[in-house]
């Protein structure tokens, strides 16, 4: 019993349906995990009173009809709970309660499952190392000087230090793709408007969506299934029947053609890359796969099109915290624009500060159509590069990051070579499309690697299913030391 | 633009050296007529406490998201169709940036480059014929809330129940020439919307509002003046009182050979001037980008062909017909179609009495006594089908028009009908010759010596004894009957 938290979100499922664990040992267990790791600093809020009382009324009333039944799970601190404090991992809205609950995590707990905590994360999702947390950095638990990746950080750390079953983030740009690559986890993007958005607080919005970050592949279909619904309250919610990923995940993928794409080779790549991404082929061409060579022209535009598109809309975005209905207010100022000023000055951290002033600028008279006009017609191009290829092939190989885990402190004075780690990733927000990061293996410092699946749009199932087949045949076994206990 | 010459357009600024011609274009924001807001459920019921009727969605919480209400995209269709102008199968919603307080978003959803409605046009009544003013755009956007600035001495309030609220906002061409023009303009827009029942058009509770560009330029030159924008003005009087000042001022500055500088003004209606707000220097860069919370609005041809169909007879029509049907003269036809309850109380009053006598009726003391008592045709206390009576009692000779006059007054305070009144009350006209003959003898019996006057050639006395009919026959003789027995019996 005293390791069932370092087992997959399935078995733990498994083991709650045949009662060879209550819903409340489990929690308990979880919470005993949790106060051991404070070291990580991957909780921004716990709730373990609420947590142990949903777990006793599951005991008393156990339904295992449901997809996640029984389960305690830790959030993202960027989805609204209701009467749970809710940050964004920001000061503006250290004090912000909200006074309704998510869609993803209201059909997270509809399915069964209840609230753990929240999750450390950086400054409304802005980042790539959670080092822009006005709740201080996230520790990867692959080692104590290494940043978990962002901005999904605190989700992926807790994950791979058993702090919860499986968890959910959010991905504007890579944000639970890289994290997943950085602890050797598995991260999903879903397709753009598979997850509703109603009720995360919103980074940028034509780009984010909220995905799953599990142990396996088959968690993330699990979860994938209980978290993503049509939403009316979402204008850009996809309408389409319910789908059960997990029932139809199939390890057989024979005949199926995948694409490499010869613009993911980057300069200065670490060999160790390059060896993940070749050992990543053999493995999918081993299991009947044919690879095919592809081209997707407009790659390398799609990192500075992104640092356009995201913060242009992020600019206003974040326009609504201006300390006047709720969050932070500063006490400072003689009249409205002061208290605008200050409120906004004192409440949000550089990076977030930094993209704010980008975003206005590329949407100002005279500088908007050089920027974000343009940027949009490039987007299309990244869009019509993807949607060309996916006329010849089932899915695309690529590797998750351009690097492991860096170090803390390391990339945080040089904001393009922090940019630069979501140069495999952000393609694929700007396309809108599904992709999957598996852990592959690890670099010559032990250091964990992904490889990312992108399917075309709402293309799920074929991902899961590579992803499935290659967890299987890949041998990557996660084995962090508790170092921090 | 096609001016029909009937009377003579006359409204020039004259300066001392030269005369000038005022442009004029406005933008109207009417609100649109639904029950909840553009992009959220809160109702938009006038009148309720502060921060009643505020959704989630209406104050920008965090996470929340717009949707919009269909009914909104309807209303705007309907009255684009109704100004005439192209429907657009596709719009976009765009976010107008910038910070106040009882903005919540941080930004106004509107739309800026691809309007919902297009080109189009509205056809005025002026006294020098009828003018067609050009309407450049409708689109839909978000009201803001309101800031109470008066409430506390150092602070300022905010009340968000007008946020989200979904207006219109009607652009029009520069083609207004004068205040009237601007008057018959506005009035026209809001007869037209409330036909649609597309905006109530009530200026007191702000429903239409409108800023108003206006600019000079010599009579006969072709190029466009520089123009100013006069905001927060939300009266015709106002519109009208603040066109004159700003005309007279920008005049007064060319004269003097000054420039006039693009800029935005409020108008004082304290002091009935305008005063600069904020220059072109100063305007705002609202950085303009489409909503990434909303997808492009795409209208099926067929929805607006629906919406088309089943648009009411709206004023331009129904004039013409009224004009045909019931032989009114366009004057008539024009004050009768102005609000669709006076047109449809005048078609229930014509169907069941005389068209002509119940036009004049109605726009005569009808009209006066619901002035009189600030009421309106929907709360009028005598009904279409009474006032039809009384038409009829009039039109039938049963009474005189002057005893019509005191059927209407008992009307008005009973809301009877008239046929009880003149039944109970005796009214009846006295229209029997011999009952009338009888009187007649009375009187001429009575004044020999008058009779002799008048046959001796002093005919004026003919109204004297008139007078002395009706006043022995309580008012009721009938007044034709009363003539031809009384000519027939002076001559015997």
């Amino acid at each position: 019993m005293s390791n069932i938290t370092n087992q997959s979100l399935s078995e733990i499922l498994e083991s709650v349906k045949s009662k060879k664990i209550s819903s409340l040992e489990l929690t308990q267990a979880y919470i005993k995990n949790i106060e051991n790791a404070k070291k990580l600093n991957a909780f921004v809020t716990t709730t373990f009173d609420q947590a142990l009382e949903n777990a006793k009324k599951f005991d008393n009333k156990p339904n295992n009809d449901l997809l996640l039944h029984g389960i305690p799970l830790a959030v993202k601190d960027l989805f609204c709970t209701e009467n749970i404090k809710t940050t964004a991992g920001s000061n503006i809205l250290n004090n912000f309660v909200p006074s309704y609950e998510s869609t993803v995590t209201k059909n997270l707990w509809d399915s069964g499952a209840f609230l753990l905590g929240k999750l450390n994360c950086d400054e409304f999702a802005m980042g790539s190392s959670n080092e822009t947390s006005f709740f201080g950095n996230v520790i990867n638990p692959v080692g104590d000087q290494l940043v978990p990746g962002g901005s999904s950080g605190g989700s992926s750390s807790a994950l791979a230090a058993d702090l919860t079953p499986a968890t959910i983030g959010t991905d504007t740009g890579g944000s639970i793709r890289q994290p997943a690559s950085f602890t050797g986890t598995v991260g999903l993007k879903p397709t753009y408007g598979l997850c509703s958005r109603w009720g995360i607080v919103a980074f940028a919005s034509s780009l984010d969506q909220a995905g799953p970050m599990t142990k396996t592949v088959s968690d993330c279909a699990i979860m994938l299934e209980a978290m993503s619904s049509f939403d009316e309250k979402d204008s850009t919610s996809i309408n389409k029947k319910k789908e059960t990923y997990s029932k139809n995940l199939k390890d057989n993928i024979k005949g199926m053609k995948i694409g490499i794409p010869k613009e993911y080779r980057v300069d200065n790549m670490p060999n160790d890359i390059d060896e993940l991404w070749e050992k990543g082929k053999k493995i999918l061409k081993d299991l009947g796969a044919e690879l095919i060579d592809i081209s997707l022209p407009h790659t390398k535009y799609a990192l500075p099109t992104y640092y356009i598109v995201a913060p242009a809309e992020a600019s206003s975005n974040l326009a609504r915290y201006d300390g006047v209905r709720y969050g932070h207010r500063s006490q400072k100022g003689k009249d409205l624009i002061e208290m605008y000023e200050n409120t906004r000055s004192e409440g949000f951290g550089d990076e977030v500060k930094r993209r704010i002033l980008i975003g206005t600028y590329v949407l100002s008279s005279g500088y908007y159509d050089a920027y974000y006009l343009k940027a949009q017609k490039v987007r299309q191009l990244i869009k019509k590069d993807f949607d060309d290829n996916f006329t010849k092939v089932d899915a695309i190989l690529t590797p998750s990051t351009p690097s492991s885990a860096f170090k803390i402190g390391e990339k945080t004075n040089n904001p393009v070579s922090m940019y630069l780690n979501d140069i495999f990733t952000v393609p694929v927000n700007l396309a809108g499309l599904p992709a999957l990061s598996l852990p592959a293996g690890l670099d010559k410092q032990g250091y964990p690697l992904g490889l990312q699946l992108i399917g075309k749009a709402l293309d799920e199932q074929k991902i899961l299913n590579i992803g499935y087949a290659f967890e299987k045949n890949c041998g990557y076994k996660n084995e962090i030391k508790k170092w921090w206990s | 633009m096609v001016v029909m010459s009937k009377g003579k357009f006359d409204y020039f600024v004259n300066g001392e050296k030269e005369k000038y011609e005022v442009v004029i274009g406005l933008e109207v924001h009417a609100q649109v007529l639904s029950n909840s807001k553009l992009f959220s459920g809160s109702s938009t019921k006038f009148g309720a406490d502060p921060n009643k009727q505020v959704s989630l969605i209406d104050s920008a919480f965090p996470g929340m998201l717009p949707v919009i209400n269909e009914e909104c995209v309807k209303q705007a269709v309907r009255t684009g169709l109704g100004l005439n102008a192209k429907i657009n199968n596709y719009s976009v919603f765009d976010r107008k940036n910038y910070f106040y307080a009882d903005l919540p978003q941080g930004y106004q959803i509107s739309q800026y480059k691809n309007p919902i409605v297009g080109e189009g046009k509205v056809l005025l009544d002026m006294p020098y014929g009828s003018k067609e003013i050009g309407i450049e755009r409708l689109h839909l956007e978000q009201d803001a809330g309101k800031s109470i600035h008066d409430m506390d001495p150092s602070s300022t309030y905010v009340d968000l129940n007008r946020s989200g609220i979904a207006l219109m906002e009607i652009v029009s061409k520069p083609d207004l020439r004068s205040p009237d023009e601007v008057n018959a303009y506005i009035k026209k827009l809001r007869t037209i919307m409330r036909y649609l029942g597309t905006c109530d058009g009530n200026m007191q509770e702000g429903s239409l509002r409108a800023d108003v560009n206006v600019s000079v330029r010599k009579v006969g030159d072709k190029k466009l003046g520089t123009r100013c924008e006069i905001k927060n003005v939300n009266s015709i009087k106002f519109m009208q009182m603040a066109i004159e000042y700003e005309a007279y001022r920008q005049v007064e500055l060319l004269e003097d050979g000054k420039e006039i500088d693009q800029e935005t003004r409020l108008f004082d209606t304290k002091k009935n001037e305008t005063r600069s707000m904020r220059s072109k220097e100063d305007a705002h860069d609202y950085r303009y980008f489409p909503d990434p919370d909303l997808l492009p609005l795409k209208l099926e041809q067929k929805l607006i062909d629906d919406l088309k169909k089943s648009l009411p007879e709206l004023p331009d029509k129904k004039k013409e017909r009224f004009i045909k049907e019931y032989g009114l003269n366009s004057y008539e036809a024009n004050v009768l179609v102005s609000e669709k309850e006076i047109s449809d109380y005048y078609e229930e009053v014509a169907k069941l009495s005389d068209k002509k006598l119940a036009a004049t009726w109605m726009m005569g003391d009808l009209f006066a006594m619901l002035n009189d008592k600030s009421l309106n045709i929907s709360t009028s206390p005598i009904s279409a089908k009474n006032f039809a009576g009384l038409i009829q009692s009039i039109k039938s000779g049963e009474i005189s028009g002057r005893i019509a006059k005191e059927v209407f007054e008992i009307m008005v305070e009973s809301g009877d009908d008239p046929r009880k009144i003149i039944e109970t009350k005796g009214m009846k006209q006295q229209s029997d010759p011999k009952e009338l003959e009888k009187i007649i003898n009375e009187i001429l019996s009575k004044d020999k010596d008058k009779v002799n006057q008048y046959k001796a050639g002093k005919e004026k006395l003919f109204g004297f004894f008139v007078g002395q009919v009706m006043k022995l026959s309580g008012g009721k003789a009938n007044p034709q009957l009363t003539n031809e027995i009384l000519k027939k019996l002076l001559k015997g």
